[in-house]
């Protein structure tokens, strides 16, 4: 059934003189479309706007994780002296709550280093999650450098990649120093020039175009200010 | 007329008036002696027993117009050649049919909670009967079905199948790939075991290697920055509810246009000689006899 079935049938009225003739056939007057059409268009508008409303809080709902930004998290590791500038402490803590072990972490804490030309009286917490596929890399101290399992990465005692697959360094964490214990909070991810940026999954360059190839997702927090 | 001789003959439909040959056709042999001994209750409903199914499927078929649906599907023709590398379609098939028997099950004791997913795993294989059986066939059945895939692909594309007119059965097949491994990556981190847990990440971490939209892919399947509780769950849903869903429709779609399109011969199959026939009407017909390309 169509329009022209609708001429039609206005065709076939018009022998009745007592009804009303569409003129043309299938429209009255003052009206813009044919009474089928008007049905059709309302009714398909009707089930758009009901499967809208099914579908986009579903969606929503699903993809809503990427724009939340959690609670920033600050764990005391230890106290001001139990770190030294020329080796590393291992520390674990809890990064993501709610999953037991599962949501613990692990970072390499030490003093900033005059040497390494660091600025002084802060501390440096390397993560452990290697930047190539996010396996935990080791600090092996007889080579002062990390060293992962699975592919052989190989950072130096910045955290600086030195070998294998890794497409920048370590990741960190942001520390301060409260009541005397050292304090680790969020994570962030550093260039190949060790600047802060927002953290980045393992796997995904920092720095240059990459920051645009990579973009930063809103679910990080924001690196301190070098 | 031939079936009467079958029936008794007080059963027997009588005659039409005037349909009898002679005038007066001599009574029947059986009336001058006694009648027949009558069915007995049992007798008959044994025999009404006897035809309930074929009047059942008669009731169903009367209302659905199944069977020239069923006739035309199972009874389509096949080209020659066809061999056994034919089945790996219907190997794959059975393959989900599995996992998704064995899977309904397994999700009767699991429990998708970072906290207790890795303790109703231990539990299924450990204390459930059979469970470590069913666990089993649900694991090593998901690499078969992802061999079993790769196979069913590799002979569609050497036996160039996938050209006209199947090229959108192909592409449905693509799609099918691309659920198939979805379902084994995120049913991998189900058990919440270290080797799930680290396959997971390195998963996810691939995932957010995709230039621009990678990062973003990688946090809506985390649920977050990190993989976190509601991660587990995430995967739950979508191993259990999502992409079934989605495999069974589109595996209805691949098999209607199997059926519609038919099948194609192996490639070593030389043509016979052209009889009378336009692509048209080897089109219609389902198969092309002999080749999948005219060969000039």
């Amino acid at each position: 059934m169509s329009d022209e079935t609708d001429k039609k049938n206005g065709a076939e009225a018009a022998g009745r003189s007592e009804r009303p003739q569409p003129q043309p056939p299938g429209y009255f007057e003052g009206e813009s479309m044919t009474r089928r059409r008007a049905f059709t268009v309302a009714v398909q508008g009707l089930g758009g706007i009901a499967g809208a409303a099914i579908v986009l809080p579903a969606v929503g709902f699903a993809v809503a994780p990427i724009f939340h930004q959690g609670k920033e998290r600050w764990e005391a590791v230890g106290p001001v002296s139990d770190f030294v500038e020329d080796t590393y402490r291992q520390v674990v803590f809890t990064e993501t709550e709610g999953i037991g072990d599962a949501g613990k972490t692990t970072a390499y804490v030490r003093r900033s280093s005059k040497q390494l030309d660091e600025k002084p009286g802060l501390f440096v917490a390397v993560s452990n999650r290697c930047a190539h596929l996010g396996c935990p890399v080791r600090f092996v101290e007889a080579a002062g450098n990390f060293i992962c399992p699975c592919h052989g990465g190989v950072y130096d005692f910045q955290g600086k990649r030195i070998g294998g697959p890794p497409v920048r360094p370590l990741d960190h964490f942001q520390t301060r120093v409260r009541n005397g214990q050292v304090e680790v909070g969020p994570r962030y991810s550093v260039t190949s020039q060790l600047e802060p940026v927002r953290a980045r999954d393992p796997g995904e360059f920092t720095g240059g175009i990459w920051e645009y190839l990579y973009p930063p997702r809103p679910s990080t927090f924001p690196p301190p200010s070098s | 007329m031939k079936l009467d001789a079958l029936i008794p003959a007080p059963l027997r439909k009588p005659a039409k008036p005037g349909e009898s040959n002679g005038a007066k056709a001599p009574a029947p042999a059986d009336l001058k002696t006694a009648p027949p001994e009558r069915p007995s209750d049992a007798q008959r409903l044994g025999d009404r027993a006897k035809d309930a199914p074929a009047d059942v499927l008669a009731w169903v078929d009367q209302r659905t117009a199944a069977s020239g649906f069923l006739t035309g599907m199972l009874y389509r023709k096949v080209p020659k050649g066809t061999n056994w590398f034919y089945t790996l379609g219907s190997a794959t098939l059975i393959a989900f049919v599995s996992q998704a028997i064995t899977g309904v099950f397994l999700a009767m004791f699991y429990t998708p909670s970072t906290t207790q997913a890795y303790a109703s795993i231990a539990h299924i294989n450990n204390d459930v009967f059979l469970g470590q059986l069913v666990h089993g066939m649900h694991k090593w059945g998901s690499s078969v079905m992802v061999i079993l895939v790769f196979l069913h692909m590799g002979r569609t594309f050497f036996f160039g199948a996938y050209k006209y007119p199947r090229e959108l059965n192909w592409v449905i097949g693509v799609v099918l790939l691309i659920l198939t491994m979805t379902m084994a990556f995120t049913g991998y981190l189900l058990p919440f075991d270290q080797r799930s847990y680290w396959a997971s990440i390195v998963g996810i971490n691939i995932n957010g290697t995709g230039p621009v939209i990678g990062p973003y892919l990688s946090d809506f399947l985390r649920a977050g920055p990190e993989l976190g509780a509601t991660t587990l769950s995430r995967f739950y849903a979508i191993h259990m509810l999502l992409v079934p869903g989605a495999i069974i429709a589109l595996i209805g779609a691949h098999l209607y246009l199997v059926v519609k399109l038919g099948t194609t011969a192996p490639p070593w199959m030389k043509a016979d000689k052209p009889k009378v026939a336009s692509p048209v009407s080897q089109l219609d017909a389902g198969v092309d006899g002999n080749g999948a390309a005219p060969s000039s």
